[in-house]
């Protein structure tokens, strides 16, 4: 359980912004472990989402290297066919669910494109569809549904996908405190079902301790890990969203981690009030 | 303090009540009778005008003068002669440049190789004339209906292709981040992305490419062809039957209004996201 499943080692990532190099990330040292719940915080224009998109293959790295132990049942059997599972599936932030496509060739997507027969991955799709509370709107198209609604299709897309790793790129950050709520519960009710290894991006630290088994705080651009902060600790699986956010020990955490971060927001503010300044 | 005594109050109404009046006057209902009321009107005035002679009628014949003729014309069958057959000029011209401009425009779009070799090709023919192109095509295709598909195939091709490309160029990036995410393969990214995502615009094409099959066959059957609308209104314009010019016209108006409405009922069938204003 404890084993590591993403070896992150001197990680270096440069961008060019109107001509000039800029490094997201500078060298990122990082373990994360199978089966871990394991949420990046950090100072916006830290290069946090641009960590995620290079875990999911959406764009290319500089030095350094990144390494996926594959599950020891990385294989799965279905239509007499053994097909190896993804690596790894990713939720969005903004609505990325296709327009054209009902809720269920939505939720099924990942598995025609991993050719799965028909009969078989509607099955699975509306099994999904059903943990993410939807049965009933199988048929809908997402501009009759609700933004909560939408972000619950993109879940069971990649939850249906049933990759090694799901990578979330705050995929709640649009929708509004209640709906996030429900959706946090939710979101943890379902891992806790499937303990599927979760890297889960935020600025927000409220979600980080509700969500995360481990917190990395990073610094401000150029990326670079501040402080690890272990909430599986002090608030152990199962785990009641409302409970961690009722105990005290919530509030302690909070202003432990808003310490940490409080320093590199200020930098991050700073840098781009520098940048405006040039322009 | 105090507490304030009643005098000292001011009080005041805030916000607005719901609008009062009978439903039937909504502003919505009031605009569509304006609407509908306007071209009748234009017709009423045209046709007392030419009843107490301030209208010249040689030029403009009284709106129920072009409606007897049609009314003769549709009886005699002469009417269906040229209908159909422009239908089925525009039918097929439409087909034969929207397929194609469809494929190419989507290969445009997909591809950044197809396009180097599209693009210039397109920028430099799209300002010619269709119809000066006309003369081209009766000298390689003939006089017959050939030439006339041609002429309307060249129209309808340039709007879907430069729409279709479009189309595919501004699917957003997270749609397709997703597919290949996802896993998708080549085939799957073009069917169950490219394809769908450029239909609001490829249906646009196909819109403006009608629109532009309906002006080139007029002009098309002016000077070559034995039959058609656009030949009703050449003949009766030599021999000045102005009732029959006007018959013509009718025609292609409601050809125009007839087609508009047919394409908006494709789009509400393929593209059901598609937002609606209205």
């Amino acid at each position: 359980m404890d084993s590591t499943k993403i070896l992150v080692r001197g990680l270096r990532k440069r961008f060019a912004v109107r001509g000039l190099p800029v490094d997201a990330l500078d060298g990122l040292d990082l373990d994360i472990r199978r089966g871990e719940f394991f949420c990046i915080v950090g100072p916006s224009g830290c290069g946090k989402t641009t960590f995620l998109r290079i875990l999911a293959g959406l764009e290319t790295h500089g030095d350094g290297s990144i390494e996926v132990v594959r599950d020891p049942d990385g294989w799965n059997e279905g239509d007499g066919r053994a097909r190896k599972r993804p690596l790894n599936s990713m939720v969005f932030q903004e609505q990325s669910i296709y327009p054209w496509m009902t809720v269920r060739d939505n939720v099924a997507f990942g598995l025609k494109a991993r050719g799965m027969a028909r009969r078989e991955r509607r099955e699975l799709a509306e099994r999904h569809i059903r943990t993410v509370g939807l049965m009933g709107f199988e048929e809908a198209l997402p501009h009759q549904l609700s933004g909560g609604m939408k972000q619950r299709v993109s879940l069971a897309r990649a939850f249906a996908n049933d990759p090694e790793m799901l990578l979330m790129d705050e995929p709640f950050a649009a929708l509004d405190e209640q709906t996030k709520l429900v959706l946090q519960t939710e979101l943890v009710r379902i891992w806790e079902g499937s303990r599927k290894t979760v890297v889960y991006v935020t600025h927000s630290i409220d979600e980080a301790i509700v969500l995360a088994d481990r917190i990395l705080v990073m610094t401000a651009r150029p990326g670079r890990i501040k402080k690890l902060i272990d909430v599986g600790e002090i608030f152990p699986r199962p785990r009641q969203v409302a409970d961690v956010k009722s105990s005290p020990r919530y509030g302690k955490l909070f202003g432990e981690i808003w310490n940490q971060l409080r320093d590199e927001v200020a930098i991050a503010q700073a840098a781009d009030e520098a940048a405006v300044m040039e322009r | 303090m105090s507490q304030p005594r009643a005098s000292d109050r001011t009080v005041v109404q805030a916000g607005r009540k719901d609008g009062g009046g009978p439903r039937w006057l909504s502003r919505a209902r009031i605009e569509r009778a304006i609407s509908l009321a306007s071209p009748l009107l234009l017709l009423a005035i045209w046709q007392l005008g030419a009843l107490s002679g301030h209208v010249d009628t040689r030029f403009f014949p009284a709106p129920s003068a072009i409606f007897v003729e049609a009314e003769q014309m549709v009886k005699t069958g002469e009417m269906w002669i040229h209908l159909t057959i422009s239908l089925e000029r525009i039918a097929i011209g439409f087909v034969l440049g929207a397929v194609p401009g469809i494929a190419i425009g989507l290969a445009t779009g997909l591809f950044s190789p197809v396009r180097a070799i599209v693009q210039p090709l397109v920028d430099a023919t799209f300002p010619i004339p269709k119809i000066a192109i006309l003369p081209l095509f009766i000298m390689t295709l003939g006089l017959g209906e050939e030439s006339k598909y041609a002429i309307i195939a060249t129209g309808v091709i340039y709007f879907v292709l430069i729409n279709t490309a479009a189309g595919v160029r501004n699917i957003d990036r997270i749609y397709l981040d997703v597919g290949k995410n996802f896993g998708a393969s080549r085939w799957m990214m073009f069917t169950d992305v490219a394809l769908p995502g450029a239909l609001p615009l490829i249906m646009t094409g196909l819109k403006l490419g009608m629109g532009v099959a309906l002006l080139v066959i007029v002009s098309a059957e002016f000077v070559g062809a034995k039959s058609g609308i656009g030949y009703l209104i050449w003949t009766s314009w030599q021999v000045f039957q102005v009732e029959k010019m006007y018959v013509g016209l009718l025609v292609c108006a409601a050809l125009g209004f007839v087609t508009a409405i047919l394409l908006e009922y494709c789009e509400r069938i393929l593209i059901p996201w598609r937002p609606r204003r209205g």
